[in-house]
């Protein structure tokens, strides 16, 4: 162990002296295992990056070193990370899918030197882990809250909540109670949900008795969701008028088709829609569909690496290619762009994403169902902070 | 009362795709004496082939079903006449070495040819719209699957005690070597009852596909939920793993609705139960 640091010590000193000519980022991410197609969304939000500036910037080269966590692997994460650091010498980091893994591989970063770009893990209290840590995703809290205020605009008074019973989905729950209440509704009853439910009807009926106008679920992206939407319909809510909110997870756009006529009309409030119009994302979809090979399959994941590569690329551009992590970190607190999903900027405090986050609705268009943005609600920051 | 009779009507049906899922499962670890821990991918390849089926190739959802569970069939063949052939009579660590592998390869062949995203079999019309039962509305694929369970019961109790084909496989089964020395012709028995379990979890996936939709990680996600059902229920009996599947589906259901936060703990509660009372299963021969 102490030789492995000494090792990254060492290493980070003799980069910081010499001229870097590969620049080399390691990035962790799901790519096989249930939720491959997640990390294929990282690999093309980065080849995409790549794909329209090019892999220098000034003198230096950028190389992608990619490592495979299929699942939520804390202890896995950690060691993936110091290899990075060490055997590879990686003066960045990137990627995360989930919260436990950007947790655990926080705390190496002070001593490898090495600042990391959080690609997607959602819970607020990441950025808090490290100084070194820059995230360019969202965070649920940040695209739950924004829905309490459209469904008090919309003239509902009561709602029930129902979540998958984990980080994420406790985090949505808090986050529109704090905002449902704040505005003067009632929360009639909160349900959490085991995360491997696949018959969704008694939930159903349970909404059903509660007598609420409308229903709050947050669900992760993916299997989950499309018996959950299903049994919405089947069970005769839709038609008896009780709405249905959600965080977009519930609506990504790889699952809209499975989803089909089911989902049409539904509401949900996040930071990227595929179908956001706008000039910046014609030129990333078109880039990022090429990457991964199909324009179905893309999703959310890849503008968080989009915006990740960009921010990485201004701080080897800050640094001239010396790894120094503060100075990194530092070059890009209050650094604002226009990303693919609209006016971002880095809020310094934090190091998190203030942006938009829009109203979606799941519309057909040209044969094609997609998040249709219906509202925005402008320069979002994350309420889920507290400084430490 | 409405309540109990609505999570009834959902107990059912959810019981019911457990119970066609899971009783082809029963018969290959029954019968065969075959530990499959490759049934769910099966199951997995059904689904796979009717959804390709009904969305690309838009063919009717009865036809999608016979081609799930021909298709299915056709490709257990090869693997039963040059993999599982060999762990007939093995050791059970041998066959679960054995199928969880052919399970995390078909995972993998799924993956790469049908990609990771959800997989949907598009039902009829018939079966799309809720149906009224009175004191509430229910799915009608739901009432589908609850007819299939029945049908399926009652065909597979006729197979194997009413029919000579029965009569062989229960003579294979009980002694393969005697069966064999008064011109059974074994390997072919057991062929062929292995593409009706391999055909019956096909018919599984498809039916069951509304509740437990289809997708690479199928495979391994519910294999548990079908041993349980088999071990509970007792290998190789027919009623038992019905019984088993409704009770089972009963009791997950009636937890989910009253106290959802303690997920699986009543399903379990009751598994573990059951095994202590009836450790070879609620009907299965002592071994």
């Amino acid at each position: 162990m102490k030789k492995l640091v000494l090792a990254s010590l060492l290493l980070a000193l003799s980069s910081s002296v010499t001229f870097a000519d590969t620049i080399k980022v390691g990035v962790v991410g799901p790519f096989s295992g249930p939720a491959a197609l997640q990390g294929k969304n990282f690999q093309a939000g980065i080849n995409a990056w790549l794909a329209v500036n090019g892999n220098t910037i000034g003198d230096d080269t950028i190389e992608i070193v990619y490592r495979d966590l299929p699942a939520p692997d804390p202890a896995q994460s950690a060691a993936l990370t110091q290899e990075l650091i060490v055997s590879e010498g990686v003066q960045y980091l990137a990627g995360y899918y989930y919260t436990p893994d950007a947790m655990a591989a926080a705390p190496i970063l002070e001593e490898g030197n090495v600042p990391m770009v959080v690609f997607n893990a959602a819970t607020s209290a990441i950025v808090n882990a490290s100084p070194y840590v820059v995230r360019t995703s969202f965070t649920t809290w940040q695209t739950s809250t924004p829905m309490a205020a459209v469904a008090r605009q919309r003239g509902i008074d009561k709602v029930i909540t129902v979540v998958s019973d984990y980080g994420p989905g406790v985090d949505s729950e808090a986050a529109f109670v704090a905002g449902f209440t704040g505005a003067g509704g009632e929360i009639v009853e909160s349900v959490r949900m085991p995360m491997n439910t696949n018959d969704f009807s008694p939930m159903m009926q349970r909404i059903k008795d509660s007598g609420a106008e409308a229903v709050f679920a947050f669900l992760p992206a993916g299997p989950a969701t499309l018996g959950f939407v299903q049994a919405y319909v089947e069970n005769g809510l839709k038609d008896a008028g009780v709405t249905l909110l959600a965080p977009g997870d519930l609506t990504q756009e790889p699952d809209l088709a499975a989803l089909g006529d089911n989902a049409l009309g539904l509401l949900t409030t996040f930071h990227y829609a595929v179908s956001h119009d706008s000039p910046e994302n014609s030129a990333f979809v078109e880039a990022a569909s090429k990457a991964i090979g199909s324009a179905s399959e893309l999703s959310f994941p890849a503008v968080g690496a989009y915006d990740g590569m960009y921010v990485i690329s201004k701080m080897i551009e800050a640094t001239g290619g010396n790894q120094d992590a503060a100075a990194a970190v530092e070059a890009v607190k209050g650094l604002s762009w226009v990303s693919p999903r609209g006016p971002v900027s880095i809020n310094p405090e934090n190091r998190h994403l203030t942006q938009n986050i829009y109203l979606r609705e799941v519309a057909l268009e040209d044969g094609q169902y997609i998040n249709k943005e219906i509202q925005t609600f402008e320069n979002q920051g994350d309420p889920g902070w507290k400084a430490p | 009362m409405q309540t109990i009779l609505s999570i009834a009507a959902d107990a059912l049906a959810y019981g019911m795709v457990l119970f066609i899922i899971s009783i082809g499962l029963s018969v290959t670890m029954g019968l065969m004496k075959v530990v499959n821990l490759a049934h769910g991918a099966f199951a997995m390849i059904g689904g796979y082939i009717a959804s390709y089926a009904t969305q690309q190739m838009g063919l009717p959802f009865g036809v999608a079903i016979l081609a799930a569970v021909l298709g299915t069939m056709l490709i257990a063949v090869p693997l039963e006449r040059f993999l599982y052939r060999r762990i007939y009579g093995a050791p059970e660590l041998t066959q679960v070495l054995m199928t969880i592998g052919i399970t995390f390869a078909i995972i993998g062949i799924a993956n790469f040819v049908m990609g990771p995203t959800l997989k949907t079999i598009a039902l009829p019309a018939q079966l799309q719209g809720p149906v009224d039962l009175g004191f509430r509305t229910i799915a009608a694929h739901k009432l589908f699957a609850v007819a299939v369970g029945i049908i399926v019961a009652g065909a597979l109790w006729f197979i194997i005690e009413r029919t000579p084909f029965g009569v062989r496989l229960r003579a294979s089964v009980d002694d393969a070597a005697m069966a064999g020395a008064l011109g059974v012709k074994t390997k072919i028995v057991y062929a062929v009852s292995f593409a009706l379990a391999v055909g019956l979890a096909a018919l599984g996936g498809v039916v069951g596909a509304q509740l437990l939709p289809i997708e690479p990680y199928y495979a391994l996600h519910y294999m548990v939920t079908f041993l349980v059902v088999v071990s509970v229920g007792g290998a190789g009996s027919i009623a038992g793993a019905l019984v088993a599947a409704l009770l089972l589906g009963a009791v997950q259901t009636t937890g989910r609705y009253l106290m959802p936060e303690y997920g699986e703990f009543f399903f379990y509660l009751a598994v573990i139960a059951i095994v202590c009372v009836f450790p070879n299963g609620l009907m299965g021969r002592s071994k």
